[in-house]
């Protein structure tokens, strides 16, 4: 009998531990690379990195900005095709589909976010970039060689769809069915009832959806490797390439480190990142917990 | 009845996939009078009431058959515009459920849907219906909060307020009170004994008592059959069929 119950007890402990490392995991991280990054920001100004577009390691000059431009351009594509497209299909899913679209739809979309990152690059890379190169440039009557920010958004956004969506499609089915009927008894047409109901009860919830697809944009590395272009400049336009903050460290980390104050530069990067992700999540997150309990 | 029909309801089967939850069911509502169809949970009585406005529509896997007249329009007619049936009928369902927005703007939801969009206007049409609601005292300073700031009782008042802002025909009504505390539920009631001189009333109710204090016709509904119907004095004092005199007595429930 004893011997059952000390099985009981150790398992539970361990199971404990394992627990807590996971989460003890995460602040290791992130002491970690604050203190790698401590070299470059005890000898460089926060300002200069983060907004010197001068990034010529070799002359010690670590400016930032092109980076971030390159991150913010192409997440910020990538939100304004993903949101509408996203919440639209969720709308959809939600409020209008029955029961057999539903059932066909649903699968295909938690494939889409099981896809891995590589593949969509792939298909960026045969796809999107002749597309982009051969048809959009030319409308705009400029070059582009198709690794570019719109090229990298595209991708990107449909990398996000799936976050987004099923989230969004989570929060309005929270809706009480009966808030919509009232709007219905009143003579309300459905898109009447959508748009000023049912989206407005459930509007922090489809924000912080948005937010946790964002967040996933933000720290999309491989396929946006393999689409931006990855030239070290502040991109001008759509057709102009990108380098995000997530390429420079995977393309460099471990090749350059013979330059001084690289390998803490990009350790920096890395910080970076991850404080914009983590704040993402933490924000998104917190509402998505807070809107569950109101409910129930 | 000295009461034309209002809703007439011819042979209405409902179906839930292999479940027949309404059985061939034919009744005329009365004009402006309080009808309440009793029966005990589960036999049908919601079913019925929903398809009067077609909400009934929105359930996943449903298939009506049979008639249900308004004012002699066949409801079901694929012709008919659904939004201008329902907007006849203001609906109160068993807890109330304010839409999320204030207080104001839940009356002037309705109207503001059906084209009024003048601000002086709908000023208007929101203190009447408040003040018919009998909710206006106890909200007029503070018209602009969430509507989700009132109680239960008021927000179930607010939401009459609501319903008759679109200025329907008819009430349906879902169990009104049984999510109210006795005052509150009585404030509800007091209401509806004072609009059935303008309004066609159908209210569901398992609450016996309550049925004879308001009801003029009752309708009894018991595993998705309509057993018995009548003004409310045949129904209660002599009733014809056995099982509805067990139902009464209390025998079955």
């Amino acid at each position: 009998m004893n011997g059952r119950r000390l099985v009981d007890n150790i398992g539970g402990k361990l199971m404990l531990v394992l627990t807590v490392l996971s989460g003890v995991l995460l602040l290791l991280m992130a002491w970690g690379l604050v203190a790698k990054s401590s070299a470059i920001l005890s000898l460089k100004p926060l300002d200069t990195l983060l907004f010197s577009g001068n990034w010529n390691p070799l002359r010690g000059e670590f400016g930032f900005f092109p980076f971030i431009a390159g991150t913010i351009w192409v997440v910020g594509v990538a939100t304004v095709i993903a949101v509408p497209v996203s919440l639209l299909t969720a709308i959809y899913l939600s409020e209008y589909a029955g029961r057999k679209i539903k059932g066909i739809v649903n699968p295909f979309i938690d494939l889409l976010a099981g896809i891995p990152s590589v593949v969509y690059g792939v298909w960026g890379v045969l796809m999107i970039v002749p597309f982009v190169k051969n048809y959009i440039a030319p409308l705009y009557g400029t070059f582009s060689s198709g690794y570019c920010v719109l090229t990298a958004g595209i991708v990107l956004a449909v990398m996000i769809f799936p976050v987004i969506i099923n989230v969004s499609v989570e929060v309005l089915n929270m809706v009480p069915r009966e808030v919509r009927e009232a709007s219905l008894s009143l003579g309300a047409t459905k898109w009447q009832t959508v748009k000023k109901v049912v989206l407005r009860r459930a509007m922090p919830g489809v924000i912080a959806a948005n937010v946790l697809g964002i967040a996933r944009a933000f720290g999309e590395t491989m396929a946006v490797l393999m689409v931006a272009g990855n030239v070290a400049m502040i991109p001008k336009s759509l057709m102009d390439p990108a380098y995000p903050l997530p390429a420079l460290i995977a393309n460099n980390y471990g090749e350059m480190l013979s330059i001084p104050l690289y390998d803490s530069a990009l350790f920096f990067a890395a910080l970076l990142l991850f404080a914009v992700v983590f704040f993402f999540n933490l924000v998104s997150r917190a509402v998505l917990v807070r809107i569950e309990k109101g409910i129930r | 009845m000295k009461n034309r029909t209002h809703i007439s309801v011819e042979n209405l089967n409902v179906y839930y996939g292999d479940n027949q939850v309404l059985k061939n069911v034919t009744i005329a509502i009365p004009d402006k009078t309080i009808t309440a169809i009793i029966g005990p949970s589960g036999c049908g009585k919601t079913t019925l009431l929903r398809c009067f406005n077609r909400l009934i529509d929105t359930v996943d896997g449903i298939k009506v058959t049979g008639k249900v007249l308004v004012d002699g329009d066949d409801i079901f007619d694929p012709q008919q515009d659904v939004t201008a049936i329902r907007k006849k009928m203001g609906l109160l369902s068993q807890r109330p459920f304010p839409l999320p927005m204030s207080i104001y703007e839940n009356v002037a939801y309705g109207p503001r849907i059906h084209g009024t969009r003048k601000k002086n206007e709908l000023d208007v049409i929101v203190e009447k219906y408040l003040k018919m609601a009998n909710i206006w005292d106890e909200v007029k300073d503070r018209l602009h909060e969430p509507a989700s700031s009132l109680s239960i009782g008021q927000q179930q008042r607010l939401c009459l307020a609501r319903g008759l802002a679109v200025e329907p025909e008819i009430i349906l009504a879902d169990e009104p009170t049984s999510a109210l505390d006795p005052v509150s539920s009585r404030n509800i009631e007091e209401r509806f004994m004072e609009l059935k001189n303008r309004y066609t009333i159908v209210m569901v109710t398992h609450i016996l008592r309550q049925a004879k204090r308001l009801a003029d016709y009752v309708v009894f509904v018991y595993l998705g059959e309509l057993i018995e119907h009548g003004p409310s004095k045949e129904i209660f004092e002599n009733p014809k069929e056995q099982i509805t005199k067990e139902y009464i007595k209390g025998i079955i429930s």
